[in-house]
């Protein structure tokens, strides 16, 4: 694990239980030293624990970039998850609520969705799949999406 | 590598520190033992750091004489790869962190070059600085190689220290008669909800409890899998007869769970455990009345 000096920029790797762990901790002490409130801590951490968890159940493993974002004054955390697995066939599908390629109860992918701000996907069938989630600091107007 | 006559005089500056390393090897077993490495590791006696030294300079000597002084697979470091494991385990046992026992390996060098500078004064310089190169490369090798095993000492470590976890962080509590409750702390990962699954089961049986509380004010994430292993828990206890509430619910918890989109209306919830227990009293008809305080008038 890399982690740099202001204890929020890290990349982290995610291939066993264990990882899922430090992703988490990482993420609500990274959450905690921007000044996100208790509620949006758990919200972010709760979201990275589920797509964690995807990229290691579908993806068969991968990173998570962690960095602190900044615009219009307005800052944030980013999350950027990223595997190298087999992809996803139907984006829609899998965003809907309760349809699990797996046991779960299908909530991971559209729930994760809900709990932050930004929120992108970017899959193809073979190459991999990169999630990037992307929440801002409460009480600062937030700033819109740059197109 | 042309082959080497080891026989014949040394032809390279690996060889000569082998030499070197051979027959300065009481001298510098002595210094090492008082180095902290050596000294903090070996309390019991002064000759075990000796020993202990001797055989780290005999696999050195090999792996030089080798040629291999950049190899950390070098099979000489065979013969003392447990012996450091030992050393350095000891070490991190005592709260040394990874960068100590790393610089305690890096003091081990200054009085080996020291030796060596005396052993040749009447050498060429480029020469001496070939060896003391040589000795450098091989004693950061040997750096590699202890922190190679403290590491996976610590991931051993930790192993173990998960499966203790495992085992402890599950005591089912009785709280009344027909109730009881398991207060989760912790990460609720597949391997821990089971084993909470199967000892809340067991209670429910041997305590003829007619209600379980699952409290989980000491999980710090409720994502859906946790919610999942709730659910399946609160049903099996169900299907045992026994009602399940799960309770110790904060206010962050409840938001995230609602934006998550997860449907908990089929489990019974309360806020807190002391909630959760007056609804199973209630429930079971046990009233708790306050006592009177003595002499005070009827309202």
């Amino acid at each position: 694990m890399k982690r740099t000096a202001d204890g929020i920029s890290a990349s982290l790797p995610i291939h066993s239980d264990l990882d899922l762990v430090w992703v988490r901790q990482h993420v609500r002490q990274a959450a905690a030293q921007l000044g996100f409130g208790l509620v949006e801590q758990t919200k972010l951490v709760t979201a990275a624990s589920e797509l964690a968890r995807n990229t290691l159940v579908h993806g068969g493993g991968g990173l998570l970039e962690c960095a602190p974002v900044s615009r219009g004054g307005a800052r944030g955390l980013r999350l950027t998850f990223g595997d190298e697995g087999p992809g996803i066939t139907d984006l829609d599908q899998a965003l809907r609520d309760g349809y699990t390629s797996g046991e779960g109860l299908g909530m991971g992918l559209g729930g994760a969705r809900r709990l932050v701000h930004e929120f992108a996907i970017d899959s193809r069938p073979g190459t991999g799949t990169t999630v990037t989630v992307t929440s801002w600091m409460p009480g600062a107007p937030r700033p819109r999406e740059e197109r | 590598m042309p082959e080497q006559d080891t026989a014949g005089r040394p032809s390279t500056p690996a060889q000569e520190v082998a030499d070197f390393l051979r027959g300065r090897q009481e001298q510098i077993a002595q210094r090492w033992a008082d180095a902290a490495l050596f000294r903090t590791v070996f309390t019991h006696s002064r000759d075990e750091a000796v020993e202990a030294g001797r055989a780290v300079l005999d696999a050195l000597a090999a792996v030089a004489a080798a040629d291999r002084v950049e190899d950390a697979e070098a099979g000489g470091f065979d013969v003392v790869r447990e012996q450091l494991a030992r050393t350095a385990a000891s070490r991190a046992r005592a709260g040394s962190t990874v960068t100590q026992i790393s610089a305690e390996v890096d003091a081990l060098r200054p009085p080996v070059t020291e030796l060596l500078l005396a052993e040749f004064p009447a050498a060429p310089a480029e020469h001496l600085r070939d060896c003391t190169t040589t000795l450098t490369v091989l004693m950061g090798t040997l750096r590699l190689v202890v922190l190679e095993t403290a590491l996976s000492e610590g991931e051993e470590l930790i192993n173990r220290q998960r499966l203790q976890l495992l085992e402890v962080a599950t005591p089912v509590i009785k709280l009344w008669e027909g109730i009881v409750a398991v207060p989760l702390i912790g990460t609720l990962d597949s391997a821990r909800s089971q084993v909470v699954m199967e000892t809340l089961l067991d209670s429910i049986v041997e305590q003829h409890a007619r209600f379980a509380i699952l409290d989980i004010t000491g999980v710090p994430t409720v994502d859906s899998l946790v919610a999942q292993h709730l659910m399946k828990t609160v049903a099996a206890a169900r299907l045992m007869g026994a009602e399940c509430i799960v309770s110790g619910i904060r206010p962050a918890i409840a938001q995230t769970i609602v934006h998550l989109g997860i449907d908990l209306s089929s489990v019974l919830t309360r806020a807190s455990l002391a909630d959760a227990l007056a609804y199973a009293l209630r429930e079971q008809g046990t009233d708790i009345v306050s006592r009177e305080p003595a002499g005070s008038e009827v309202r």
